[in-house]
């Protein structure tokens, strides 16, 4: 188990930062996702953490101490690459056992080790073939054995189930989960999942362009997104934006959308004036069918999707989803009446930046 | 073996052959009687005897004149078929021969000499394959130490060539370095030099180190060659990075990740350079001829070429010697043709 601190951690490339000072900090046994679109520079930011990439300015702390010069087989880390990255003319007792030799161990010891990673992963059957003669799950697992024979002090994953199909890609995600509980090892991921991000995570790290976007648990991220991106990020379906104009900045925001009339949210206006633009969110699991008194709109269904245990429906002009629980049919063109629960809507200022939620004493 | 038979067999016309199919068939005949007529003669005239072989009309198989042993006559003598006159019809050994009559004797009765015109014979030929050209070879002109010499700057050439290619190749294709693609152009470039420019320079260097007569003077000038080095690498940048990446979280140094990893990855590629180096070293003449002077450090190719020079030239012995030279690249070129074909291709598209 270690802690890891990152502070103002900058990459460049030649002219160009791919990195611009990424401050974190993961507690011990902490299973941390980094997660964004691809070339967000999360990849290049765990290959900056194992030491693969130089770090260009700011500090890497691994326990306390500072690791940007210490090379990357002597920071006790263990990787897990994208491709697995297995040594093709290897047997999967060579794979695991290569790095252990390469520590001058002794071969009692390494023999050890290898069967014990080999039995925890149910390897036991594989040992003398080659990864070309495995499954992909089972190259994902000797993968993961190979680092856990080292007994590193952080596993770095980099989206390790990108290969899978999706039913193995379920399976390998709980042993994953389960590998962290058993070993309490501390756990960094790399994901553009944002799903694998929300079911495997302590602790998420939104990354976009470089830059962290919101720091926090998965459902932290859910229910209060920092920013329009990590609301849109985060969530599937994805939430819905609606561009409209603040018609009230007192007390709670009220919002006027186009085609649909005013809005009421639960969101404290303070800094914002009458007339200013600003996006309303909410997420089509919480849009409720049917009225309410308040906050209705009505729309035309452009197409419906059944789930069975849930329906999505789609509207047109403006763009816009809802996903109701259960099977509701619904026929193209038909006027459907919609209910945005105050409590659910989330505003963004112009620049993105989500509205702090009015604090409990002040919404009566 | 069934699609190979498929492959010799496939034509283009239906049932009946096409007139292309006669055209690639001719087309194909003639690149084999051009490209292997001349390798097969020289074979079978290895088999030939010296008397043999200045024969007129030349034979395309190895026949000589039959001898017979006679009672009474030290030597086996020469026969002869009688074509005409009293013995017509029957084989008579030639005893000798006075202008033109000879002395022939029957080998049933060896008693009885009798007299024939030379013009009333012909001469019994047989065929016998002279395999003492090759039985002799060990034991005259030092034949195995021709070849030792040929083996061993072969094969020390071939190992040493692997080695510093492929680590000159490893550096070039997974190290990220300023000049390294300066560097790469500069190695291919030394192909545009003609060999036979750097000869002299080549000879004095060699000779300031002491390498004249020695077979590490003909080694070392070959070892670092453009050719592998561009091969290897072309080859090595197949090998994934995150290969390299994991053997490094794996605490293996720099150099085991190439003996370890890069270089059993490399395989393939290395059987190719392996191959070319086998017969570049075993067929090189011109170097080897420069460097070394003394007849004990001479390669084969060296020896076959001194035979010649002599007043007499042996060309039994000479041919058979030819081909046993040929022998070891035909072999390699034969067995491992697949591989080559597989890395001029695999380094040649990518």
């Amino acid at each position: 188990m270690a802690s890891l601190q990152l502070r103002q951690v900058v990459k460049r490339f030649h002219e160009t930062t791919v990195i611009h000072g990424v401050d974190l900090e993961a507690r011990e046994g902490e299973f941390v996702v980094f997660v964004g679109p691809s070339g967000c520079g999360k990849s290049t930011l765990l290959r900056m953490i194992c030491g693969l990439e130089e770090v260009s300015a700011g500090d890497i702390l691994i326990d306390g101490v500072r690791v940007n010069d210490v090379p990357a087989a002597r920071r006790g880390l263990a990787m897990v690459f994208q491709s697995y990255a297995l040594y093709p003319h290897m047997t999967v007792y060579q794979n695991l056992s290569f790095g252990l030799e390469n520590l001058r161990l002794p071969r009692p010891e390494i023999d050890a080790k290898v069967r014990e990673a080999a039995r925890m992963l149910r390897l036991e059957q594989l040992l003398e073939r080659r990864p070309t003669a495995l499954s992909g799950g089972q190259r994902q697992r000797v993968a993961i054995g190979r680092a856990i024979v080292r007994e590193p002090r952080i596993f770095l994953f980099d989206e390790p189930l990108s290969n899978l199909d999706a039913e193995l890609r379920v399976q390998m995600r709980s042993e994953i989960a389960q590998l962290h509980d058993r070993l309490g090892t501390n756990m960094i991921y790399v994901t553009h999942d944002q799903v694998e991000a929300m079911t495997m995570a302590d602790k998420i790290v939104v990354l976009r362009a470089g830059r962290v976007e919101q720091v926090g648990a998965p459902l932290e991220l859910y229910n209060a997104p920092a920013n329009q991106f990590v609301a849109g990020f985060i969530g599937s379906p994805r939430m819905n934006f609606l561009e409209g104009i603040v018609t009230e900045a007192e007390g709670a925001v009220g919002v006027a959308l186009e085609g649909i009339g005013t809005i009421r949210t639960d969101v404290s206006g303070e800094g914002l004036t009458p007339g200013a633009p600003v996006t309303l969110g909410i997420r089509p699991e919480h849009v409720a069918l049917g009225h309410c008194g308040s906050n209705d709109a009505a729309f035309a269904v452009a197409q419906s999707e059944q789930l069975g245990n849930a329906t999505t429906l789609f509207f047109a002009a403006p763009s816009f989803a809802v996903q109701v629980a259960g099977q509701v049919s619904a026929r193209r063109g038909e006027a459907m009446k919609l209910n945005l629960p105050p409590e659910r809507c989330h505003v963004f200022d112009a620049a993105g930046k989500a509205l702090p939620r009015r604090t409990k004493g002040s919404a009566a | 073996m069934k699609r190979l038979l498929a492959m010799l067999t496939a034509r283009r016309g239906r049932g009946q052959l096409h007139w292309t199919d006669w055209a690639s068939y001719l087309h194909l005949f003639l690149g084999l009687l051009v490209m292997f007529g001349p390798v097969l003669w020289l074979v079978l005239s290895s088999f030939k005897s010296e008397a043999g072989l200045i024969e007129f009309p030349p034979r395309l198989l190895p026949y000589e004149q039959a001898r017979a042993s006679v009672d009474g006559y030290p030597q086996p003598l020469p026969l002869f078929r009688i074509t005409a006159g009293d013995f017509k019809g029957r084989e008579l050994a030639e005893v000798r021969r006075i202008g033109l009559q000879a002395q022939m004797v029957d080998p049933a009765s060896p008693g009885d000499i009798l007299r024939v015109p030379t013009q009333d014979r012909e001469r019994v030929m047989r065929l016998r394959f002279a395999l003492e050209n090759y039985a002799d070879l060990a034991g005259k002109f030092s034949f195995g130490t021709y070849l030792w010499n040929s083996v061993f700057i072969t094969a020390m050439a071939t190992l040493i060539t692997l080695l510093i290619n492929s680590m000159a190749a490893f550096a070039l294709s997974k190290y990220r370095f300023s000049g390294r693609d300066a560097i790469f152009v500069t190695i291919l470039a030394t192909l545009m030099i003609p060999p036979t420019i750097i000869l002299v320079p080549n000879f004095f260097i060699a000779s300031t180190l002491g390498l004249v007569n020695s077979p590490w003077g003909v080694i070392w000038p070959g070892v670092a060659t453009p050719t592998g080095v561009f091969l290897l690498r072309q080859y090595m940048l197949t090998i994934p990075d995150e290969l390299i990446d994991a053997a490094r979280m794996d605490n293996a140094s720099e150099w085991r990740i190439y003996w370890r990893i890069v270089l059993p990855l490399s395989a393939p590629a290395l059987a190719v350079l392996a191959i070319f180096s086998v017969m570049w070293r075993w067929n090189e003449f011109l170097w080897p001829m420069i460097v070394l002077n003394k007849s004990e450090t001479f390669t084969l190719q060296l020896a076959l070429n001194s035979f010649q020079g002599e007043l007499t030239t042996s060309w039994n012995y000479l041919l058979a010697m030819t081909v046993l030279t040929l022998l070891p690249v035909t072999a390699i070129f034969a067995l491992l043709q697949r591989y080559i074909t597989q890395g001029i291709a695999s380094a040649g598209v990518k």
